[in-house]
């Protein structure tokens, strides 16, 4: 049997330039790699400082190769703006798990915090830890940022936990 | 640097392989198969053969960190430049790297006078040719028996011959073939190729981009299947290396398109684009965030070529077309652009001046906004945001000699800039424009700093 034979979980963000996808990408990336798995991401941000799509493929296993996920192969799609779900179809199938906007409360789907309010979605799937969170949310954000970034994540894990 | 980056360092590089080198020096040049950010897929491998360099191509994080301590032993040990040749998938990437080299002290090396292998005239770049082609046969010697090659043998009814991250798609896409994964794909070990493809039934190269690796070994007699063409183009994954494996030739599955970029809300370049539409000039652009231009609501660009090329090009249109036609061709060209490549343009300006004279538009807005806010010698700080000299772009113009130099906000001055181009397009002489005002989100970055520093 190959090496990869047992299944990998592939994550896919995609949003627009300014949502924190690749940073959302980034902290998905340390948290698997701290829960001892192989991991590995791959963003493709291209004019996205100018608004334009961008997305971030997350894989993590027992040992990934490819850095990109096939198509049809998408455990979960975080889209953090909607409009991105048709961009992404081909990698989606049946069984993907999208988390959208929508899934929040109306007043956190513009916030800037939008991102971190979707980790939390996505970790009532993946089951981290929760201080594993708030310390990776401790080590990318700064002091009343990183207070609210945590207070969104908490709020956004006890709505999903109901 | 980035792929087109090395067209502009070409000159220097194909003669700085026959000097060779004392120390070690690495070209790590990234390419961009399926252009998520550029304005071609030239496929840099053919850097390596032409220039004559040795090449190596990591296939993930880990290996571009360990090719990177490897690739400057083995410029060391050949006394020749390595190219290290990346894609964006290895580029903008992240996983999990394992460290096994202590940072060495530097030292500063002995200045040693050798004009021999150092002057490149004639009588001793005729002897430098020579110590090339010698070392480039040592490396392919060293080469075939590398630990940079590596060979996977698992069913042989498949061989895959692969480098880069195209490896890590063919293992994931044909889990049972046999595969010889190359890291240095320059000068190849074709022996070891030959006695692989020979090992299997059907032996396929699996390769971004060009065929570089494929006529390669063809050209050494050894038969191997070839990509279909649909493969030359845009990036391989997963799903796309099963196709070509499969001889598939189908369409790929595509989604809606994604959003695409624009102009921010507030951009000064806003108001450039709006006065060139509705003047209707024909404009030369160039490469940065202003390239925006050319889609609605502006459609205010005509071409776009790479870095610098905006001032070239209006001058050759201004030469080329009717005085009617000439009159309306505008040059528009960042900051950072035209200190990178836009200087030479305007001393040809004015040196071979066209009849119609020529108007260049510098957009400066204090900062390289398209690739995130990079400092640059006319924004008087340097890339750690210490002071500066600051290169002073109008200065600069006038010191070359254009007749008319004028810096203006294209904001606040609004008329006065709608009112300065018609001037300027009525009349034939060689006139630069600094439409000057910061970029909103250098502003911010600025404001931001001054907070921290207060």
């Amino acid at each position: 049997m190959s090496e990869n034979s047992e299944k990998n979980i592939n994550v896919l963000f995609a949003g627009i330039g300014g949502q924190g996808i690749i940073r959302a990408s980034d902290m998905l990336t340390e948290a698997a790699f701290r829960m001892g798995y192989d991991v590995k991401k791959s963003e493709l941000h291209g004019m996205s400082q100018r608004g334009g799509s961008v997305s971030s493929d997350v894989r993590f296993g027992k040992k990934v190769l490819s850095p990109m996920i096939p198509e049809h192969e998408v455990d979960y799609l975080v889209a953090v703006s909607s409009d991105q779900i048709e961009v992404c179809k081909p990698f989606l199938n049946e069984h993907t798990i999208i988390i959208r906007p929508e899934d929040l409360p109306e007043e956190d789907r513009n916030s800037k915090m939008i991102n971190t309010a979707m980790l939390a979605k996505l970790n009532a799937y993946l089951k981290f830890p929760h201080d594993l969170w708030i310390q990776l949310i401790r080590e990318n954000f700064k002091g009343e940022i990183a207070e609210q970034n945590i207070a969104i994540f908490q709020k956004t894990e006890q709505n999903s936990a109901q | 640097m980035k792929h087109v980056g090395v067209n502009v360092a070409a000159d220097p590089l194909f003669t700085l392989t026959y000097t060779g080198t004392r120390g070690g020096l690495i070209l790590v040049s990234a390419d961009d198969p399926g252009l998520a950010s550029s304005q071609n897929e030239q496929d840099n491998r053919n850097y390596a053969k032409f220039a004559q360099m040795p090449m190596l191509e990591p296939a993930d994080s880990q290996e571009a960190y360990d090719f990177t301590i490897k690739a400057f032993e083995l410029s060391e040990k050949f006394g020749q430049p390595v190219m290290l040749r990346m894609t964006t998938r290895v580029c903008h990437s992240r996983a999990p790297v394992t460290l096994w080299k202590t940072p060495e002290e530097q030292t500063t090396p002995e200045y040693v006078r050798n004009v021999q292998s150092s002057v490149m005239i004639p009588a001793f770049a005729k002897k430098a040719h020579v110590r090339v082609v010698n070392t480039m046969h040592k490396l392919q010697e060293f080469n075939e028996t590398s630990d940079f090659n590596m060979e996977i043998s698992r069913s042989r009814d498949l061989g895959i011959i692969t480098s880069g991250v195209a490896y890590q798609h063919s293992c994931e896409a044909a889990p049972d073939a046999s595969v010889l994964k190359l890291g240095m794909t320059w000068p190849l070990p074709i022996e070891k190729i030959r006695r692989f493809a020979e090992s299997v039934k059907r032996c396929v190269v699996v390769e971004e981009g060009t065929r570089f690796i494929e006529e390669a070994v063809k050209a050494c007699g050894i038969p191997v299947d070839a990509k279909d063409e649909v493969f030359e183009y845009g990036e391989l994954n997963v799903s796309r290396v099963r196709k070509l494996l499969a001889h598939d030739t189908s369409p790929d599955e595509k989604g809606a398109p994604g959003r695409p970029p624009a102009l921010c809300p507030g951009c000064p370049h806003r108001k450039t684009f709006e006065i060139l539409r509705d003047l209707n000039c024909i404009v030369s652009g160039d490469i940065g965030c202003y390239t925006l231009g050319v889609l609605p609501p502006f459609n205010a660009m005509d071409c776009s070529v790479c870095m610098g090329a905006s001032i070239g090009l209006g001058l050759g249109l201004r030469s080329a077309l009717s005085e009617k036609d000439a009159r309306r061709v505008v040059s528009v060209i960042g900051d950072s652009t035209f200190v990178h490549s836009g200087i030479t343009g305007i001393v040809q300006m004015v040196y071979n001046k066209p009849a119609t004279g020529h108007l260049v538009l510098i957009l400066d807005n204090s900062t390289t906004a398209m690739t995130g806010l990079q400092e640059h010698p006319a924004t008087g700080r340097h890339m750690d945001m210490t002071p500066a000299p600051k290169l002073i772009l109008e200065d600069l113009c006038r010191s070359i000699g254009v007749d008319h130099v004028d810096v203006i906000d294209p904001v606040s001055q609004n008329a006065e800039y709608i009112q300065l181009i018609k001037d300027r397009l009525a009349s034939n002489d060689t006139s630069v424009i600094v439409v000057r005002r910061s970029c909103i989100l250098e502003m911010k970055k600025i404001a931001k700093l001054a907070k921290k520093g207060a």
